[in-house]
């Protein structure tokens, strides 16, 4: 799909993406000497995923443009092309003799906001706030999950306000002709300046003060006795009324921004205020990506709103008209069905600070720029049990906010990056080019790490998660899809040796001491995290490192736990499992069949998708399987229903309870569940360390980094052990 | 050349006079004068005693005749104060007193030659209060002081705009009416303009268009309130046009106004869409971008100066048309009166105004005006002079 408007081209195209997979297939054991054959199979297999790209070229490279789109469309049915925008006017002829299609015209609005409320339900952190006086000049909003009714302010060469309140309903409410056109067309006039993006750089280095009457060059010094601003503008351009004074291109392309800006952002406030709407999104050429117009833009709506109306922003606005344009070329298809996730390896971020400080990146933004989307294979929603969804935030730390924590994370994956390269080469043995596909990963991942050092606002709020979940996406577009299958196979293996013996001796022991055991044990269990660096250290040098050394390691003496065991059994218990091995085995077992004991059903919830060491869910599957067999209480409570497995939609080592698989969250609100256990370190202090949910809850975690141990004031290997019961 | 040297020259002026000047209407000290001192433009009005009797001419200090002559025998004073002489009101009665009002003007920047001269007329001898309002009230005040040894009385904007208004309104236009609206304005062949009966004039939308734009709410006499303003006023459109057609006076950029086509600089809806944008509703006529087509190398070495200011008046006035109809629906009022010096000797923005209002809103919106254009705070100035007893 196609879609040329001002001087960038933009396209949207849908295209079925093969990649490869691990699957975990257990053995038929009979009559097999099971000791020394592996748990279960491992095998990689090619899968087809749906993906959607969209690509923003400059003019310039139409030809090159429509030849990308042909090499694309050769294998398509596709007789018929979607174009937006005036510019389909222009290139009709064009596209339709190159691709010897016909070009359908679209309603550019229709599109425009088609884009737009697929991208504030599909993409976290899409949308932000203009923070002038700030480290990071992007603050980033929680996505609210209901996302009408807003204000859609585009600014393109004339202004169009429209109302959205809801998928198909909206209304052109307003416009203006004093837009982006006006800047650039009067700015050329005045200035002689041919280009936008050079307007804009001569404004951001003038004095509108020199050009514009101020309400203190009309009332003199007294304008504070009066409580006015002095430095207000009375009236623009009110000093270039003579015809004998020079004025400076920079100061004259200042007030003309500034004149600009202020109109639009006086007409979207009385259009807000007209009709009630306290959310103003702006798109269009004049914003994209240029904290200039985003700056004066924000002021603008806090002055005339008097701060009431908010000015906000959205990260693939570029691409909005693009997205809509494809939406509705596929409505057969009704992508709105599904949800997606923002593809990290496959997107180029959000660019630039200012025009002067990475002019390069500017350039490359303005010339190529892409955002990928994969379709993800089931509807992803909210946790029932999230006290306020809309306030809800994931992560604990925001990196782009806190320059210490980013700086000292950001080498931390750096220098953990090489151990990630040589794990995934060797995680393939049998393939040739494992090499050079783990070098490429290592090259791409790199240079992500390094445009989030210039750029931390680049894919949204920069968390541990977000880096975390990049290199996921970048393993994955290498074709490693699980760098640690084999390990998880053979730690699985290990552990499922150890079960009944770790079940006898904590049966042995009487009610309190066993409470004390289990939950010693759950974290112990979690000690086995190759996601962190100083555990895969130990890890690697000591194979041999078992439960009890784990035990040992745990920093804190045992310190009477608050965790109301002792009370009424609790109905129904949600838990999110960490990492394969000694920690779901040995750890998160022996309490499932504690609760399981006590008449508490149980929900675990494992990851669909690998990361790290994490149990995914078709791991979960076999390893319960395994232990059913052993284990007399899984077992019925299998059989019965008491014990459930689901997969949480996620494919993260971290969590968020905001987009979790449809499936749990019916069996949530089913089951009434009312304990939530969230374990380990990326989903329990990574994130939601300060998740408040309706219900009781318990994070729990290992510490196993020195420095977040020092930040939260205590030592490697410290406990986390948060038990919160929601205020009646 | 300015104020001052120019009214040198024109009399001798006596020294200080000891007794009290003119003769006290109701406790009021002739001469009387309204001041309202803008960002460009200063405006005066002057009120000249008709009912004179021999008794008080005989009285009349030199200084105060001498003023009174200056004033009302010439009609441009130095080489920019200009008395509208269109706009005098003749045979007004004003606090008992009989006389005609006179409307002045002159560029801002001429004020210092302005005080200068008042200081060599010995304008403070006369004992009379000056009343000023607009920004220069307060930026003049203490030049007022040293130089010419006068004590400003500082007047509220609004207050004198609005009580400006009402009075000019209520005493009609020398037995015509003082405002008017365009008949049909969506029609050039039919739209004429019409006298208007201001006689119930709440709920009023005030728009004050002088270097930038203030717009006012009216709900009653007492009941007015600053709605907004914009800084794209008269003053956006000169200052543009200097820039970009040279051009070093008002009147000439309105000329060139008037021999340009906008369409040539802007781009319209049907440059767009190739004809009316059905989906919103949209007129191909309509301005899409105003100086839209200027983004264009080649059209920009095609336009005249004459449509870069028509371009630019037409974009300034549908700005402050579109601000004024938004203000007007979030206030609930339906009728807007349009003041200011922009509107002066500009019937292209009036007649824009009228038929933007009128066709955006379906109707619903009347643009009226005044004939009094920009003088409505000076009157109201001087009839803050006369209500301070």
């Amino acid at each position: 799909m196609y879609w040329p408007g001002g001087s960038l081209t933009k396209l949207a195209y849908y295209s079925t993406v093969q990649h490869k997979v691990a699957r975990v297939r257990s053995f038929d054991h009979s009559g097999k000497d099971i000791d020394n054959e592996p748990l279960y199979e491992i095998s990689v297999q090619e899968e087809i995923t749906a993906r959607l790209h969209f690509i923003k070229f400059e003019n310039t490279y139409i030809e090159t443009c429509l030849d990308f789109i042909k090499d694309h469309l050769v294998n398509t049915e596709t007789k018929v092309i979607k174009a937006t925008g005036g510019g389909a006017y222009k290139f009709k002829d064009l596209i339709e003799k190159k691709l010897g299609l016909k070009v359908d015209k679209e309603d550019v609005m229709t599109c425009l906001i088609k884009g737009c409320n697929f991208v504030l339900r599909n993409i976290p952190h899409e949308v932000f706030a203009y923070q002038k006086d700030s480290d990071t000049e992007f603050r980033f909003q929680t996505n609210h999950p209901n996302i009408f009714p807003y204000l859609l302010v585009n600014i393109g060469s004339g202004v169009s306000i429209v109302k959205v309140e809801s998928e198909d309903k909206f209304e052109w409410i307003g416009g203006s002709s004093i837009g982006g056109g006006t800047f650039w067309g009067l700015g050329a006039l005045l200035t002689k300046t041919k280009k936008f993006d050079e307007l804009l750089q001569l404004a951001s280095k003038g004095q509108h003060t020199n050009v514009d009457m101020l309400v203190k060059d009309v009332y003199g010094g007294a304008y504070q006795t009066l409580g006015l601003s002095g430095n207000l503008i009375a009236s623009s351009f009110g000093k270039s009324t003579t015809a004998d004074k020079e004025f400076s291109k920079e100061d004259m392309a200042k007030s003309l921004l500034h004149m600009i800006s202020n109109d639009i952002g006086q007409l979207a406030c009385l259009h807000a205020k007209l009709h009630n709407l306290d959310k103003i999104y702006f798109g269009g050429f004049f914003i994209r990506g240029h904290p200039v117009t985003m700056r004066t833009i924000t002021y603008s709506i806090n002055f005339f709103s008097k701060g009431e109306v908010q000015a906000l922003f959205l990260r693939h606005e570029g691409y909005l008209g693009a997205i809509g344009a494809f939406l509705k070329g596929a409505e057969q298809d009704n992508p709105n069905q599904y949800s997606w996730g923002e593809n990290y390896a496959g997107s180029s971020g959000l660019m630039s600070t200012s025009p002067d400080v990475y002019p390069m990146q500017r350039t490359r933004s303005g010339t190529f720029d892409m955002l990928e989307m994969d379709r993800l294979e089931r509807p992803l929603v909210n946790l029932p049990l999230l006290k306020d969804p809309s306030t809800y935030i994931p992560d604990t730390v925001d990196l782009t906010d806190d320059a210490m924590a980013r700086k000292y994370w950001l080498t931390c994956f750096e220098e953990a990056l090489d151990g990630v390269a040589k794990r995934a080469a060797a995680s393939q043995p049998d393939s040739v080019d494992a090499q050079e596909r783990a070098e490429k990963f290592r090259q791409k991942y790199w240079n992500k790490l390094q445009t989030l050092r210039q750029q931390p606002f680049a894919y949204g709020t920069l968390t541990v998660r977000s880096l975390l979940d990049t290199r996921e996406h970048c393993l994955n577009e290498f074709n490693f899809p699980d760098p640690y299958s084999k390990v998880k196979q053979k730690e699985n293996g290990i552990a499922l040796k150890c079960f009944q013996s770790v079940i006898e001796s904590l049966d042995s022991l009487g009610w309190e001491e066993r409470q004390f055991a289990l939950v010693k044990g759950l974290l112990a269990g979690n000690v086995f995290d190759w996601g962190a660096k100083a555990v895969s250290d130990v890890l690697e040098s000591e194979p041999q490192f078992g439960f009890e050394e784990a035990k040992s390691k745990l920093q804190g003496k045992g310190r009477s736990l608050d965790l109301d065991l002792d009370g009424p059994p609790h109905k129904c218990a949600l838990i999110f499992a960490d990492n394969s091995g000694i920690d779901i085995i040995l750890g998160v077992f022996p309490f499932v069949r504690e609760l399981l004991s006590r008449g508490t059903e149980v929900i675990l919830a494992c990851n669909s998708g690998p990361a790290l060491n994490d149990v995914t869910y078709s791991e979960s599957l076999i390893v319960t399987e395994r232990i059913a067999a052993m284990d007399p209480v899984i077992h019925s409570a299998l059989r019965d229903e008491k014990l459930l497995l689901v997969q949480t939609g996620s494919s993260s080592p971290c969590l968020d309870l905001s987009r979790l698989d449809q499936g749990l969250a019916v069996l949530v609100r089913e089951r009434q569940t009312d304990l939530v256990v969230i374990e380990g370190m990326g989903r329990a202090i990574h994130t939601n360390y300060y998740a408040v949910l309706r219900c009781e809850s318990l994070k729990l975690a290992v510490i196993k980094n020195s420095w977040l141990a020092d930040r939260l004031g205590g030592k490697i290997f410290s406990v986390i052990f948060k038990y919160e019961v929601p205020c009646k | 050349m300015s104020w001052a040297q120019h009214g040198q020259s024109e009399t001798r002026w006596g020294l200080v006079q000891h007794r009290r000047s003119g003769d006290s209407t109701e406790g009021h000290v002739f001469p009387w004068f309204g001041l309202d001192i803008g960002g460009t433009l200063v405006k005066l009005v002057y009120f000249e005693p008709k009912d004179i009797t021999a008794e008080e001419e005989e009285e009349e200090v030199e200084n105060l005749k001498s003023i009174r002559k200056y004033l009302t025998s010439n009609v441009a004073y130095g080489s920019t104060g200009i008395r509208d002489v269109h706009l005098e009101l003749k045979d007004l009665t004003l606090c008992g007193r009989k006389g005609n009002l006179h409307f002045i003007r002159f560029p801002t920047h001429d004020m210092p030659a302005f005080i200068q001269m008042g200081s060599e007329k010995h304008f403070s001898s006369l004992h009379t209060t000056l009343c000023a309002t607009g920004g220069g009230a307060y930026k003049f005040e203490q030049d007022f002081l040293t130089m010419g040894d006068l004590e400003l009385c500082k007047l509220d904007e609004l207050d004198c705009l609005v009580k400006g208004v009402l009075y000019i309104d209520s005493v009609g236009f020398n037995g015509h009416s003082e405002c008017y609206y365009f008949e049909n304005p969506t029609d050039p062949e039919r739209c004429q303009k019409l006298p208007f009966n201001l006689e119930n004039p709440y709920p009023l939308l005030l728009v004050n268009i002088g270097s930038g734009v203030s717009i006012l709410a009216a709900y009653s006499k007492d009941n007015y309130k600053r709605v907004t303003g914009t800084s794209l006023g008269g003053g956006t459109f000169f200052g543009l046009c200097c820039l970009l057609t040279g051009c070093s006076t008002f009147e000439e950029a309105l000329e060139m106004a008037s021999h340009g086509d906008s369409t040539k600089v802007d781009k319209l809806v049907r440059d767009i869409y190739g004809g009316d944008y059905e989906r919103f509703g949209l007129p191909g006529w309509a301005v899409a971008s105003s100086f839209g087509n200027m983004m264009s190398k080649e059209k920009r070495e095609s336009v005249s100066k004459e449509d870069l200011a028509r371009a630019t008046l037409i974009t300034i006035t549908n700005n402050i048309g579109s601000i004024a109809r938004m203000c007007a629906l979030n206030e609930n009022i339906n009728r807007v009166v349009f003041v200011g010096n922009f509107l002066r000797i500009n019937t292209i923005s009036m007649r824009l105004l009228a038929y933007a209002l009128d066709y955006w809103s379906k109707g619903q919106l009347k643009a009226l005006f005044l004939e009094h254009e920009g003088y409505f705070g000076a009157v109201g100035a001087l009839l803050g002079l006369l209500d301070s007893a």
